[in-house]
């Protein structure tokens, strides 16, 4: 039953982006079909974390061809925790997307790159082998490309210039890192890498690790790699900045959680990660204080949050591979809805720069609760799910001795709820008449502004989820116990796929 | 013809990061068609010897036969980049007809942050900073 399942988050996305295409002049069939599927994903990816949860890992073999030689798809624990929870925020965004300007405008080819993403996205978190992944983060990458510069202003692309020459070095690097460990091992299905990398001679495995490692660094923006992030991202429409900000880093996390812990162990903490993660961290946040625009200032918290997830890998054990699954799929969440929450100011104002806004709290008191949430979540304040997951990080970074990068971590979440405060102060504090008001989205009362109601509902859904983690974070927190457990084991997702 | 190709495989890689390193958009998209070509040749290469077409019936004993996944693998490089590549085409042509010019710009907010003339909250302070002499002006300070 569940092989079956699991090759659908992948081609039900892709079989509706091409019925997409053809209905392009039919706006209502696209948004239906768009949002069905995108529900029917949701339901598939969660009913694969039950029947992961309690059948073991799951694999498929495309074509019948079996393990080392077809296609492989494997859903062990991490993969369908992380792709309920993209496919649950992709759902939240494209709801919010079908009420905001610009995508409804360019609404014939955003849904079919919206499904193609999706796609991209699962195949990445479902892949079983090197290659198959290289071709997911094509297909993910590609389809972002063209939603990054839709618009085709000057600013979108010249950003997206940028983005696609780095990510596209990034993937000639990808193709020479698989042409290597294919010359090395013979084989570029995971499993048997995993077999194989460790007869190789200790030097060829370290460096094939760290070319794999500089190839995911580049896509999750880890430093110094991340320099392209904080330009591309804020240049798009509002719903594509949220999604490329809670998903496209993540599954660049992913690659290296997967890599580094099933193909490339490391025997206790790895030195070198541990100080990427503390520099990622603090780079990341010492940028986005000194910026002045709200959705730039996000976007380097992208590259700051990163970092915790880094050193949970670092660290190399089950507790610290927990503890950044845990992080990556809070953030996930959190990130989105604060970009989320961003761009309907940004639409109800016409501006992000903060120096111009204020007193959004009056004029839009729903928007000033749901930032608050998620700025509390990111800051990581108690009772918040943020609270749970760098709890969870330094707990582990501490059993392992790793203090420096702790009082690092802390310093930086002070540096977060710092930024976070002057977003508050600049954009919802102060008197209402500080703000400019885009001409017609103020209210008769001549107070409140008007927000979509699907922008509302789409940021609504996301921040709901995210308090759901809050308030769940028990069961959650042991499911990814789990999945640490699983990963750091290895010999699990090798004999699922070996057989 | 092993050191045929891995000696062109060197030189597209040489060529493509040399090209990749300019501040030319035609120049930039040549360096990303010739690293991708580098890196497709290494793929083909990464499959070992060269024998007979490995196919059913050409061949008696398999080791003189070629390996034919990494011919599968570069086949599929080739086609993302392929398609890649018209994107880029499309971007760069949309770059020129917007600015008409060939070059790669700079990050405007970014310069302006570096130089303490953004528009953030403390503006009183950091607009007396940027006044400081020596804090230059972005348009001399030149790649």
């Amino acid at each position: 039953m569940m092989s079956q399942l699991i090759p659908l988050p992948v081609a039900l996305p892709l079989l509706a982006a091409a019925v997409c295409l053809v209905l392009y002049r039919v706006g209502w069939a696209q948004r239906l079909l768009a949002v069905s599927t995108l529900v029917a994903t949701v339901a598939i990816s969660a009913s694969l974390v039950v029947s992961v949860r309690a059948d073991g890992i799951g694999v498929a073999d495309l074509g019948g061809w079996p393990a080392p030689l077809g296609i492989t798809l494997v859903a062990d624990l991490l993969s369908v925790v992380l792709l309920v929870v993209a496919a649950v925020t992709l759902l939240a965004v494209h709801i919010y997307a079908m009420g905001h300007r610009d995508a409804r405008e360019q609404s014939a080819f955003f849904h079919p790159l919206y499904l193609i993403l999706t796609a991209g996205v699962a195949a990445s978190l479902l892949s079983g082998d090197l290659f198959n992944l290289f071709v997911a983060f094509e297909v993910m990458l590609i389809s972002s490309y063209a939603l990054l510069t839709l618009g085709g202003t000057r600013a979108q692309v010249r950003a997206g210039m940028t983005y696609v020459v780095i990510s596209l070095v990034a993937s000639a690097l990808f193709v020479t890192a698989v042409a290597f460990l294919y010359a090395a091992t013979g084989t570029v299905n995971m499993a048997q890498l995993a077999e194989r990398v460790g007869d190789l001679d200790p030097a060829l495995a370290t460096t094939l690790g760290l070319v794999l490692l500089v190839v995911f660094g580049v896509k999750a923006a880890i430093f110094p790699l991340f320099f392209w992030l904080p330009d591309a991202y804020p240049t798009a429409a509002a719903p594509i900045t949220a999604v490329f900000a809670g998903l496209l880093t993540k599954v660049g996390v992913y690659a290296i959680i997967r890599t580094q812990t099933l193909i490339f162990p490391h025997d206790g903490p790895s030195p070198m990660l541990l100080w990427l993660a503390a520099l990622t961290m603090a780079i990341g946040v010492l940028g986005a204080i000194a910026q002045n625009d709200v959705k730039r200032l996000l976007s380097f918290h992208i590259v700051s949050q990163i970092g915790y997830m880094i050193f949970g890998v670092a660290l190399f054990t089950a507790g610290g591979v927990a503890a950044a699954i845990f992080y990556t799929a809070n953030q996930m969440v959190v990130k989105t809805s604060l970009f989320l929450v961003a761009g309907t100011v940004e639409d109800a104002t016409g501006t992000g720069r903060i120096k111009q806004l204020g007193g959004m709290l009056h004029r839009a008191p729903l928007l000033a609760a749901l930032f608050a949430i998620s700025a509390m979540s990111l800051a990581g304040i108690p009772p918040f799910s943020g609270f749970v997951a760098k709890l969870a990080v330094i707990t582990e970074g501490a059993a392992a001795n790793a203090w420096a990068v702790v009082a690092v971590s802390l310093a930086v979440s002070v540096c977060t709820l710092f930024s976070m405060t002057k977003v508050w102060n600049g954009v919802f504090w102060g008197s209402p008449e500080a703000s400019t008001v885009r001409a017609g989205a103020l209210r008769s009362d001549g107070l409140h502004v008007r927000t979509p109601t699907l922008m509302v509902v789409g940021t609504v859904l996301l921040v709901g989820v995210g308090v759901a983690l809050s308030v769940g974070a028990g069961p959650a927190y042991d499911m990814v116990v789990d999945a640490g457990e699983q990963l750091t084991a290895r010999a699990p997702y090798i004999e699922a796929v070996l057989r | 013809m092993t050191l045929v190709l891995i000696v062109t495989i060197g030189v597209l890689y040489g060529i493509g990061t040399w090209l990749l390193q300019q501040r030319t958009l035609t120049r930039l998209i040549l360096g990303i068609i010739v690293l991708g070509h580098g890196a497709n040749l290494l793929l083909l290469l990464s499959g070992g010897h060269p024998g007979l077409p490995p196919i059913v019936g050409e061949f008696d004993d398999p080791a003189t036969a070629s390996d034919p996944l990494p011919q599968a693998l570069a086949l599929t490089a080739i086609v993302i980049s392929f398609g890649v590549t018209a994107f880029l085409l499309a971007l760069a042509y949309r770059s020129w007809q917007l600015t008409r010019n060939d070059e790669v710009e700079d990050d405007l907010e970014d310069r302006r942050i570096a130089l303490g003339r953004g528009d953030g909250i403390d503006d009183d302070f950091t607009d007396a900073s940027a006044t400081v002499p020596g804090a230059g002006d972005p348009r001399q300070e030149g790649p």
